[in-house]
């Protein structure tokens, strides 16, 4: 029983957690562009250099 | 260079721009990195999903400015007017709500493992107390997606889906409270939490459906030119927005420029391009005296226009109507998971009450025989039945997507299964919608004159001119270099090559489309040019006949040309048909008992396109034919048509089958549950159980569009 105390608090604080996580992402616009979060990771960010051949 | 950065509000300007060319990661960098290397630009990021890109930049800076920009860089953008704001999403409202049930259901079930595990007296109290706890708020907030949608349906008299699940929540969510406020032994929020996030995907993978089909809804009002520059009495321009001109004002139209308002030419000579509004590609020329169009692009030379109609009074927003009236039908058919649900609902019902009636009968008391009629609702909500449509259409779509196929509506493919005659349009859709050059004409130049027709080519934005640029260099034709090239509209092109005159011009005898070659000191050189049939078109026609869909031509092209590709592909063909005639003719064969699917890619072909029981268009199609279809196929394969008609018919056998699965699934519970077998350890497992076999039986259609 004194397990469950700590235990059961703890476990809903952690899923409140990611209830609270979710709720960020959905007012931060991460949700607003599933097409373009898509093809943004093929996106290559550094221009590559002209002289050295990168690995 | 970091373009992806989120905007700082302060002393800053925000613009949306609409960038309708943006497909991929390659595009979305340009434009993100060619608007942030200007110096006024704080950040700039694109919205792949809605084809805009947001811009902060310093407030001074025009949009103008960062349309320039882009139009440098290869694409053409126009600023957002404020009417034209996305169109609110329908998945979106459903993700907190998703959110908030997994949580839920998650936390709630694990309390419940203990309880089935055998918590006993004090703890299981206690545990049943967190349940209500955490099951409660998030059945209200999480469930109301359906309370609000039976209420409406409720209010009018009528019955849906949401109906059943909300009676079933609602006294579910009571019992278990009364049962854990008096300490009983059994609560029913996991199953309820579990239930609510099952329907909730269903929904939502739904409604993300119809939000990739709305994306570009807005495409028809942009079309139209958002304002004009209008000649003044004392010969001044001033610009005016389309929503302020007035008949008999003088608009100059410049060239590259669509018109904003109807009207006749006062002065100035010019081609336009009719193509939004009838499909054609051949643009018309037209001369003082000539009526043009809202809608239409001018090509070659400024013109002044006196505005004969104007706003709500064009031709453009005349077939905006149409259409708008049109769809009005489609929008009265009754999915087939409601059809299903009123079935549904009455039988559940009717079996619950009559449960409760016998047991009260057979003197087992109010609480023992409620209990056992509630059991019956919760084991029969219809959740296996809630995931039969949406998953089955999800996994089509993606299957059909991948063939190059887009899916619009979600309704669509249940339209589409049965569908028993076609109409197909001509030009642009039996057609590739544009001229191709003769290849025997073209293996006629010798090379030197090929570089020449390439060089003159380039520097013409004629249609006959840009389909030869794309035949020669398909074959490897570099261009020459030429000196003092003039493009004279309506005639040619004519430059000096190596000091002779060279010229690209239109034939002296009308026959046909064709251009001439002309190079000083050698013969002229005839180019002709035909709309060619897809080249699987008869092979698509045959299929379509076995599977059971008789096919004609409604076309609005001249009765020559369509009798012309009529005889090859034998089929009846009716031409010259204006919008009105088209949508007369798809309702009289409704009339006679008929589903039609219309195929068809112009402005013209709109209204049709949403009369229709089911409609496709090319993806070459116009914005509005693309807006208007409920299937959009890429691609030059014509065959993408009977495919797509398999693929529906497959996919509603699979949704035909779900039913099948869930119901039967109820057949084996419901007598347990009514026995008063059922504890909610088992309705748990029966429910994720038939909702395992109905997806897994919709995975099946992964491969429907082959």
């Amino acid at each position: 029983m004194t397990g469950l105390v700590l235990l059961i608090p703890l476990a809903l604080l952690m899923g409140l957690l990611g209830l609270v996580a979710f709720f960020w992402a959905l007012r931060n616009g991460q949700f607003d562009d599933f097409d373009g979060a898509a093809a943004r990771i093929l996106i290559d960010e550094d221009q590559p250099a002209p002289a050295e051949p990168r690995s | 260079m970091s373009a992806a950065v989120r905007f700082e509000p302060p002393a800053t300007g925000e613009t949306v721009l609409v960038v309708p060319g943006m497909h991929c990661a390659g595009c979305m960098a340009k434009v993100e990195r060619g608007l942030a290397a200007l110096p006024a630009v704080h950040a700039a990021r694109v919205n792949l999903t809605a084809r805009q890109v947001a811009v902060s930049h310093d407030p001074a800076l025009a949009p103008p400015v960062l349309i320039e920009a882009l139009a440098r860089i290869g694409f053409p953008a126009q600023p957002r007017s404020p009417e034209l704001a996305p169109p609110p999403s329908a998945a979106r409202p459903l993700l907190a709500p998703l959110g908030v049930a997994a949580f839920a259901a998650m936390n709630v079930m694990l309390l419940s493992v203990s309880i089935w595990s055998g918590a006993e007296g004090p703890t299981r109290e206690l545990f049943h107390w967190l349940s209500a706890l955490i099951g409660v708020p998030a059945i209200l907030y999480a469930g109301r997606v359906f309370f609000v949608s039976a209420w409406s349906a409720l209010r009018r008299g009528r019955t849906n889906m949401d109906v059943p699940i909300s009676i079933g929540v609602s006294l579910a969510t009571g019992l278990s409270l009364y049962e854990t406020a008096t300490g009983g032994a059994d609560a029913w929020f996991d199953g309820t939490l579990m239930l609510l996030l099952f329907l909730l995907a269903g929904r939502t993978l739904d409604a993300a459906m119809r939000d990739r089909a709305r994306a570009g809804v807005d495409a028809l009002l942009r079309q139209a030119a958002p304002g004009a520059l209008v000649l003044g009495k004392d010969g001044t321009l001033a610009w005016v927005a389309a929503s302020d001109l007035l008949p008999g004002m003088i608009m100059r139209v410049a060239a590259g420029e669509r018109l904003a308002a109807d009207g006749e030419i006062v002065t100035g000579q010019s081609r336009f391009d009719n193509a939004l509004l009838t499909g054609e590609s051949i643009p018309v020329s037209g001369g003082p005296g000539a009526a043009v169009h809202a809608g239409t692009l001018n090509l070659d030379a400024p013109v002044d226009v006196r505005i004969a109609a104007a706003g709500q009074g064009t031709t453009l927003a005349e077939i905006a109507r149409l259409m708008g009236a049109a769809g009005q039908a489609r929008s009265r058919y009754v999915r087939i998971a409601d059809r299903a649900s009123r079935l549904y609902a009455p039988a559940v019902h009717t079996l619950a009450a009559l449960s409760f009636a016998w047991w009260m009968i057979q003197g087992a008391g109010l609480h023992q025989s409620l209990v056992i009629a509630i059991a019956v609702l919760i084991i029969t909500c219809p959740c296996a039945l809630g995931l039969a449509v949406p998953v089955a259409q999800v996994v089509a779509c993606g299957a059909l997507m991948r063939q190059g196929v887009m899916v619009k509506d979600g309704s669509a493919l249940e339209r589409l299964e049965s569908v028993d005659r076609a109409l197909l349009d001509k030009t642009g859709t039996l057609t590739g919608g544009r001229p191709v050059p003769d290849p025997a004409s073209l293996a006629a130049l010798d090379p030197a004159a090929a570089q020449v027709a390439l060089a003159l080519a380039s520097h013409s934005r004629h249609p006959l001119s840009r389909a030869l640029i794309e035949a020669l260099t398909q074959r490897g034709v570099s261009a020459a270099i030429l000196d003092d090239v003039v493009e004279e509209a309506g005639n040619g092109v004519r430059g000096q090559w190596q000091g002779r005159t060279v010229a690209l011009r239109r034939p002296e005898a009308g026959t046909g489309m064709a251009t001439v070659l002309d190079m000083a000191g050698e013969p002229a050189r005839l180019i002709g040019f035909a709309d060619r049939l897809r080249p699987d078109t008869p092979e698509a026609l045959a299929e379509l006949a076995e599977l059971g869909i008789a096919s004609s031509i409604l076309s609005g092209d001249n009765p020559a040309a369509v009798r012309e590709v009529a005889a090859i592909v034998r089929l009846d063909s009716r031409a010259a048909a204006s919008p009105v005639d088209k949508l007369a003719a798809i309702r009289a064969l409704q009339d006679q008992g008929h589903r039609v699917l219309m195929v068809g890619d112009g402005l013209n072909d709109g209204p049709a396109l949403a009369a229709a029981d089911a409609s496709m268009a090319p993806g070459t199609a116009s914005d509005v034919g693309r807006q208007a279809a409920d299937f959009v196929f890429l691609g030059e394969a014509f065959t993408a048509v009977p495919r797509t008609v398999r693929a529906a018919r497959r996919t509603m056998r699979v949704v035909r089958q779900n039913f099948v699965l869930a119901i039967g699934y109820n057949v084996l519970a419901v007598p347990l549950a009514m026995a008063g077998l059922v504890t909610p350890l088992i309705a748990a497992a029966a429910m994720s159980l038939s909702s395992l076999i109905v997806i897994a039986n919709s995975l099946r259609l992964t491969g429907a569009a082959k």
